[in-house]
């Protein structure tokens, strides 16, 4: 596994934005804070498939930290794919949002953090997910409403899944928006080749046929992600499909 | 006259010069007539197609980003179809919008089953907190759109419909209207059904009340209305009873009797007009008269 020997400079350049993050928070805590959570066998495999694309997307490209969670021009990340959120968990309590010391509660009854995430219920988390195909159409509402605020320089992320790309949902918004140019709006697609029916020429065709700016990189190198999270993409919206070793047991 | 459709335009046009939070989104219904206001407003009139898992999603996005959404299709579309969406992409997300139908249960009876949306309402009660209005009247349209809009972040079913009463009555959102005054029960006219409730009360001594809102429901309103005979007889513009459990809990504490007439759960395979489905289900005013006097009298 790649791990990111850059982060730490990184995030010194773009301590402004960040300055309630943990300075000490590191890729290489993250098992360590995903193993706090128990009940973790149902969703193991989905969860570590995101949790490069989570990290790199925190520490170096989302705009948003726990102070500014609740501002209205913060980058907005929508949980779509809501199985497997302990590693969403980790990166979360790693950066500040949640306090570590609730992931060990995880699933309990009295818990905020279910095997599928609560935004009334999570600080930081953006939408309450876990039924497939809902993230990107409220990504799509969520883009539009920021532009029709002005606050053009927010960006919206939606993390889907490869199997959840079946959901009929997904690609009403992505008509949708490759058509409609909505520039802010940014989709990652973790294929773990769990899709039953596989996606024949690839994920990306899908949205380069719409009209989205596409990249596909390998999910477990962080320079890759990086450089495709952060390419321009003017006037389009812009997918990154972060390929991860297929899917076990399934 | 104008429809309760028209109205919704004209007031929603009017209002987005207004009110900023305001936005529109819809797919493809209706939406030659919201040029000019998507022309004034390209941002915040948005026609997704012929989507309406995106319609609704994107409505809940949009809430989510701060704004007051208004979404709008045919009720089979709106609320049958993107069901799902409606639990989740504003219920569950703990945000709100402002649904806004049309066609309701047989509008457009020569366009068959597929158009018709009897159960709308009967769903939404599957689901906390709605508020649902059923105007019978543009004018009384205007007013719960208005109401609607600046109705905070609640959820708010407006459910417009072809079918309208000659008058409107000055309603109060959320209170049933007392129109007339008897002893010998309640007939309780939900929205378009109260010109043929009226008709067919005509000379009964009973007590007709009007409701445009039907969720919350005016449960006070009913009970100071029932006098010494708990008896209620609900006329309903989509499926048959789904108001009764309500009238139930109003009256849980005594004795009382309740008929919910209303559109029969049955598919109804014809096609026609308004009129002949009324008269079908036995909603027009001759065949009301008949079921109201034998469940009274």
């Amino acid at each position: 596994m790649t791990t990111n020997a850059t982060a730490g400079s990184v995030t010194e350049i773009r301590s402004g934005s960040r300055a309630q993050a943990r300075p000490e928070a590191r890729f290489e805590d993250l098992p360590a804070l995903m193993a706090l959570m128990t009940g973790a066998e149902k969703h193991g495999p989905a969860a570590t498939s995101t949790l490069d694309v989570l990290w790199v997307l925190y520490d170096r490209v989302l705009r948003v930290g726990p102070a500014t969670a609740q501002e209205q021009d913060r980058d907005r990340f929508l949980l779509s794919k809501g199985h497997g959120p302990m590693a969403y968990y980790a990166v979360l309590a790693a950066k500040g949002f949640i306090d570590p010391e609730v992931l060990p509660s995880f699933g309990g009854y009295d818990s905020p953090l279910g095997h599928h995430p609560d935004r009334t219920l999570v600080p930081g988390v953006e939408i309450s997910s876990g039924s497939l195909g809902h993230g990107l159409p409220l990504g799509v509402g969520t883009a539009l409403g920021l532009r029709a605020q002005g606050l053009t320089d927010a960006a919206v992320w939606v993390l889907v899944g490869d199997a959840e790309f079946d959901e009929g949902s997904n690609h009403e918004a992505v008509a949708f928006a490759g058509s409609y140019g909505l520039e802010r709006l940014h989709v990652v697609v973790i294929d773990n080749s769990s899709a039953t029916h596989g996606w024949q020429g690839g994920i990306a065709q899908r949205f380069a046929a719409a009209g989205w700016s596409t990249a596909t990189v390998d999910g477990r190198d962080h320079e890759a992600l990086h450089r495709a999270f952060t390419a321009e993409h003017p006037g389009r919206p812009h997918v990154v499909v972060a390929r991860v070793e297929p899917k076990e047991n399934h | 006259m104008d429809t309760m459709r028209d109205r919704f335009v004209a007031v929603t046009t009017r209002l987005l010069d207004e009110d900023p939070r305001l936005a529109v989104v819809l797919a493809d219904i209706t939406a030659a007539a919201f040029t000019p206001a998507q022309e004034r407003h390209p941002d915040r009139v948005v026609n997704v197609g012929i989507r309406e898992q995106l319609l609704i999603g994107a409505a809940g996005g949009l809430a989510l980003s701060g704004m007051r959404p208004i979404a709008h299709t045919f009720a089979s579309f709106l609320i049958e179809r993107p069901f799902e969406q409606v639990k989740l992409d504003l219920v569950h997300q703990g945000v709100g919008a402002v649904l806004v139908s049309a066609a309701g249960s047989y509008d457009w009876p020569a366009g068959g089953r597929t158009h018709m949306s009897p159960g709308d309402v009967a769903l939404l009660d599957t689901l906390p907190d709605w508020t649902v209005h059923v105007p019978g009247h543009p004018d009384e349209a205007e007013q719960l759109l208005r109401h609607a809009y600046a109705d905070g972040d609640r959820n708010v079913y407006v459910r417009l419909s072809a079918h309208q009463n000659a008058a409107p009555v000055a309603v109060e959102p959320g209170r049933f209207s007392t129109v007339r005054t008897g002893s010998r029960g309640v007939v309780l006219a939900v929205g378009p059904m109260l010109d043929a409730v009226l008709a067919a009360t005509e000379g009964l001594d009973v007590t007709v009340l009007y409701a445009a809102t039907v969720r919350p429901f005016d449960a006070a309103g009913l009970r100071a209305a029932v006098g010494e005979r708990a008896e209620v007889v609900l006329v309903e513009p989509y499926l048959a009873g789904t108001s009764a459990n309500e009238v139930h809990e109003a009256l849980a504490d005594r004795p009382h009797r309740v008929l919910g007439l209303g559109v029969p759960r049955e598919e109804h395979r014809h096609y026609g007009s308004i009129a002949e489905h009324l008269a079908a289900y036995g909603l027009d005013a001759p065949a009301l008269r008949e079921r109201i006097g034998t469940f009274l009298w």
